[in-house]
This record gives C-alpha cells, sequence and structure tokens, in this order.
C-alpha cells in the first residue's frame, strides 16, 4: 500500500463541491442518505486520486466567476439567433475568417476554458493551439473587422478568466 | 397539469427543436468545411437547452417534485461538444481542406506550412 504522507486531506476543495452537485443531480434528490453518500465519494475520489492532479485549482473571485457564467450564456443566447439570421440569410454576404487569438493565459485549464467558452458561442469555433508561439486560431462564421473581434474576445472572455483563476493578488 | 403550463412547455420545445433544425440547416448549406462547423455547435447550445428547460418544467409540474438531472444532458455536452468540434477542426487544418475564396487569413495561404502543424 502507497504511503499516505504527504497527502493532503481536501487536496481540490472545488472538485469535491462539484462532485458532490454531480452526484446529487445524477441521482435527481436531496435525500439525506445521497448527502453521505455523495459527501464521502467527494472526499475519497479526489483524496486517492491526487497523484494524478498535481495542480489544484483556485477560484480567486467567486462573485466575477458567477458574472462571467452568465456573460456567457447570454452570449451564447444572443449569437444564436445572430447565427441563425446568417445561416437563413444570403450565402454570399458572410465573410469567413481565421483570427490568431495571442494568449496570455498560461495554464492548461484556463486556457481549455477560453477555447470552450469561444467554440460554444455561435459564429467563432477554435480550431488550433499553438503553445509555443502562444496563440489560439479561431474560425469566424462573419467577421467584418478581424483586429476588433480579436480585440472583443481578449476583453471580454480572456481578462475575466485570467482575473478569476490565474492572478492569486488581484 | 394546466393549459399555460403545457403552452409553456411546448413553446421552449418549439424553440429547441427550430434552433436544432437552423443548426442542421447550416451544416447542409453552407458553402466549405469550416463554415459548416458553426452549424452544430448552434444545435448544442440553444437546441438542447429548450429541450431541456421543456423537460425540466414537464416533469416538475408533473410530479410535483423538482427535476433538476436534465441539467447535465446540457453540462455534459458544454463540456464536449467543442471538443469534438475542436479536434475535427484540427484535423480539417492539417489537411488543409479548400475553404471559400473569401476567406480572410487561411493560414497555409500566406505560406507558412509549419503554422498547421499536429503537436
Amino acid at each position: 500500500m502507497s504511503s499516505l504522507a504527504g497527502k493532503k486531506l481536501f487536496p481540490h476543495k472545488l472538485l469535491s463541491a462539484f462532485m458532490l452537485g454531480l452526484w446529487l443531480l445524477i441521482n435527481n434528490t436531496i435525500a439525506p442518505g445521497h448527502w453521505v453518500l455523495g459527501l464521502l465519494l467527494a472526499w475519497a475520489i479526489p483524496f486517492f486520486t491526487q497523484s494524478f492532479w498535481p495542480q489544484s485549482m483556485v477560484i480567486n473571485r467567486p462573485v466575477l466567476a458567477l458574472r462571467f457564467l452568465l456573460l456567457v450564456l447570454w452570449d451564447i443566447l444572443i449569437a444564436n439567433v445572430q447565427v441563425a439570421f446568417l445561416i437563413m440569410g444570403s450565402r454570399q454576404k458572410l465573410n469567413p475568417a481565421f483570427m490568431r487569438i495571442p494568449l496570455e493565459l498560461k495554464q492548461d485549464f484556463t486556457i481549455t476554458l477560453l477555447a470552450n467558452t469561444i467554440s460554444l458561442t455561435p459564429g467563432t469555433v477554435s480550431v488550433d493551439l499553438q503553445m509555443e508561439e502562444g496563440y489560439l486560431l479561431v474560425h469566424g462564421l462573419h467577421i467584418d473587422d478581424i483586429d476588433q473581434a480579436i480585440a472583443d474576445i481578449k476583453t471580454r472572455y480572456e481578462k475575466p478568466l485570467k482575473e478569476i483563476f490565474e492572478c492569486s493578488n488581484p | 397539469m394546466s393549459f399555460a403550463t403545457e403552452v409553456v412547455i411546448s413553446l421552449f420545445l418549439f424553440l429547441g427543436a427550430c434552433f436544432a433544425l437552423v443548426g442542421s440547416l447550416g451544416l447542409a448549406r453552407l458553402q466549405d468545411f469550416f463554415m459548416r462547423l458553426h452549424g452544430p455547435t448552434k444545435a448544442t447550445t440553444l437546441g438542447v437547452g429548450g429541450m431541456v428547460i421543456g423537460s425540466i418544467i414537464f416533469f416538475t409540474a408533473g410530479e410535483h417534485e423538482l427535476s433538476l438531472h436534465e441539467l447535465l444532458i446540457a453540462l455534459f455536452l458544454f463540456i464536449t461538444a467543442p471538443v469534438s468540434a475542436h479536434i475535427v477542426g484540427k484535423a480539417a487544418l492539417h489537411r488543409q481542406l479548400p475553404c471559400e475564396e473569401r476567406t480572410k487569413n487561411v493560414p497555409w495561404a500566406e505560406g507558412e506550412k509549419d503554422s498547421v502543424d499536429i503537436n
């Protein structure tokens, strides 16, 4: 049996909370028994697998994180309607473009979140990530001004993500 | 279940179905591969979203207790759909599939072959 020395009791608090929520949702109940079982699993799984997850994730600005989530949901709603009109409208008017978004983010997890956000909002899909050169290649369905679109993505999505996850002293 | 609830549920289902339809239309009628990639991302966000909300209202109103596990469908789709789109797009980049002439900034048009290496 591997030694338990040097292991933290709660290595990933956020992951644990997420797993408890997931457990309750999967079982679709808030019965006390499931709280107990869920809490046990939410503690045990991160505890015994902690050597696989060396980097712990910390949310520095919870309020900003909530605001970011709502902003993304709202953008998905708006962009969906816009892209629906683009698809139904004239195909000849579309101006597709590739964009290179220079990345300021450093951690894998945050970059994944940014790429996912870009793909989820209709009209833009992230297609390639170049870590060495530090940019994300994004395809846009209808882009009038490439520089403007890049600046929009950077201020709207990258800046909050950086503040939420990567700045330890905001 | 009251008539009003049924109307609300059908509205959400209809909305979701509409967006799924538009997404599929986009997949069928846009010109090049990269533009078609935009269709399915719509279907998985608002299309599934509308149906999930309809389902939550239906089961909550029908069984008189809150039913939220449909949210997991949306959550898992939100996590997985962009990843598959990314991989498909990356494969297309690698093969340098033809795109519309109007497309700006095509990575392999500038003579930078190495920019599309799969690493």
